[in-house]
């Protein structure tokens, strides 16, 4: 199968460097994946869900926002605040959206409202949709 | 001339800092390994990020529409020096050799008729600065309640930043701070911050085919939320790599201490031992000149 160098990581630590077969990221304008031979594309990231597949097992991870870039040397994906997915429960969530609308009530200019309420809206889309 | 008394008390007085000294420089080995680790693990981000930014940059200036960001806003009156320092003493030339490096740069601006303004982050730099720059001091950052600091805790100096140079309130921002190169070698180095100190990439990579990119939403979307991010991610990196600096320059400073105690210990020692034998000498010829004398 073929593969593409990936390289994930978030301003605490690489989460993953290698090979990877496929990517699966929440761009801003909607969820897309990446196989190999990929056009090359930059995005932005949404907060959501970013998956991998490498060697055979999928591994997935929450992030707030970010970018990917793909290009001809490979993937990389610059997460803002990272964790494993299934460390994310309902609790921890819930903290992110009340953070992310006490950020929305405290932004002082437009633009930094809109994105805070762009987040919060996003948030609340993934809660709805991982919830079983 | 010190009796026997003032002596002893005086070694065991230097054994005691001795002590502490010894004690402080372990804490600070230990501490030294886990900055270290924060700061390498920050270091595939950043250079990520930079080469994000280098390519971004590159397709951005060829188009003519930089953001001021990456730019600049076309003035150089206004420097913004943004100064990252310890919190605590005890570690050598730490501190000193940033300030130093802050205030040289700051003295040369000003001889050159800008404008100097100063963001400490960090206390110590702050009481270095003030006695010749109080007046450029805009605010202090106390970072003494951060143990290990991270990207969240840093993220409110990179907006202030960011929001300042919207503001307009400054036209240049560089960055103090303390590169780690090892344990006995941290160098103060001064980073430009704003305009984003893109590298202009020579040779095989402007060589390179240019990579026609699918840009979501567009370029200058993604370079608008990128540059921001960039500013704190050097700051933050600047805080993570001070961090390592400092325990490692607080560690040979202890190492230092510890050592020059012994010294001293040991030259008291000396000293105390031969008064002691003096004594002894002197009440030993009273006693037989005495008895010869009888």
């Amino acid at each position: 199968m073929a593969t593409f160098p990936l390289e994930f990581v978030s301003p605490d630590r690489r989460i993953f460097s290698g090979m990877a077969d496929s990517l699966h990221v929440p761009g801003a304008e909607g969820d897309f994946e990446v196989l190999p031979g990929h056009q090359p594309t930059m995005s932005a990231l949404r907060a959501g869900v970013v998956s991998y597949g490498a060697g055979g097992t999928v591994s997935r991870f929450y992030v707030r926002g970010g970018f990917v870039d793909f290009g001809p040397l490979g993937a990389s994906v610059l997460a803002e605040r990272c964790m494993p997915l299934a460390d994310l429960d309902a609790a921890k969530l819930d903290q992110e959206i009340k953070a992310a609308g006490e950020d929305a009530a405290d932004a002082s200019d437009g633009t930094a409202k809109r994105a805070a309420e762009e987040r919060l809206g996003q948030l609340e889309g993934l809660k709805a949709a991982l919830e079983p | 001339m010190p009796s026997l008394k003032d002596l002893r008390n005086r070694i065991a007085s230097v054994k005691a800092t001795q002590k502490i000294t010894k004690a402080m420089q372990m804490v600070a080995a230990a501490k030294l390994r886990r900055a270290q680790t924060a700061a390498e693990a920050a270091r595939p981000y950043a250079q990520r990020m930079e080469a994000v930014l280098a390519d971004l940059a590159g397709a951005a200036a060829a188009g003519g529409q930089a953001p001021p960001l990456l730019a600049g806003n076309g003035r150089d009156g206004v420097h913004l020096l943004l100064v990252c320092t310890g919190e605590r003493g005890l570690c050598g030339a730490f501190n000193s050799a940033i300030a130093r490096l802050a205030r040289e740069r700051a003295n040369s601006l000003k001889a050159a008729g800008k404008t100097v303004r100063i963001l400490c982050v960090g206390r110590k730099g702050a009481d270095i600065l003030r006695r010749t720059h109080g007046a450029d001091i805009l605010d202090v950052i106390d970072m003494r309640a951060v143990k290990s600091p991270t990207f969240a805790d840093v993220e409110p100096i990179g907006r202030r930043v960011v929001e300042m140079f919207g503001k307009g309130e400054f036209d240049v921002c560089t960055l103090f701070y303390s590169r780690f190169g090892s344990v006995i070698s941290q160098v103060p180095t001064a980073l430009r911050i704003v305009p984003a100190a893109v590298e202009a990439k020579e040779g095989a990579a402007a060589k390179a085919e240019p990579v026609v990119r699918e840009y979501e939403p567009d370029q200058g979307a993604i370079l608008a939320q990128l540059l921001p991010r960039n500013v704190t991610m050097q700051v933050y990196r600047a805080v993570l790599e001070n961090g390592a600096s400092f325990f490692g320059a607080q560690m040979s400073a202890m190492d230092n201490a510890t050592r020059n105690a012994g010294e001293m210990a040991k030259k008291y020692t000396l000293r105390y031992n031969r008064t002691r034998q003096a004594m002894i000498t002197k009440e030993l010829i009273e006693i037989i000149s005495g008895a010869e004398a009888l």
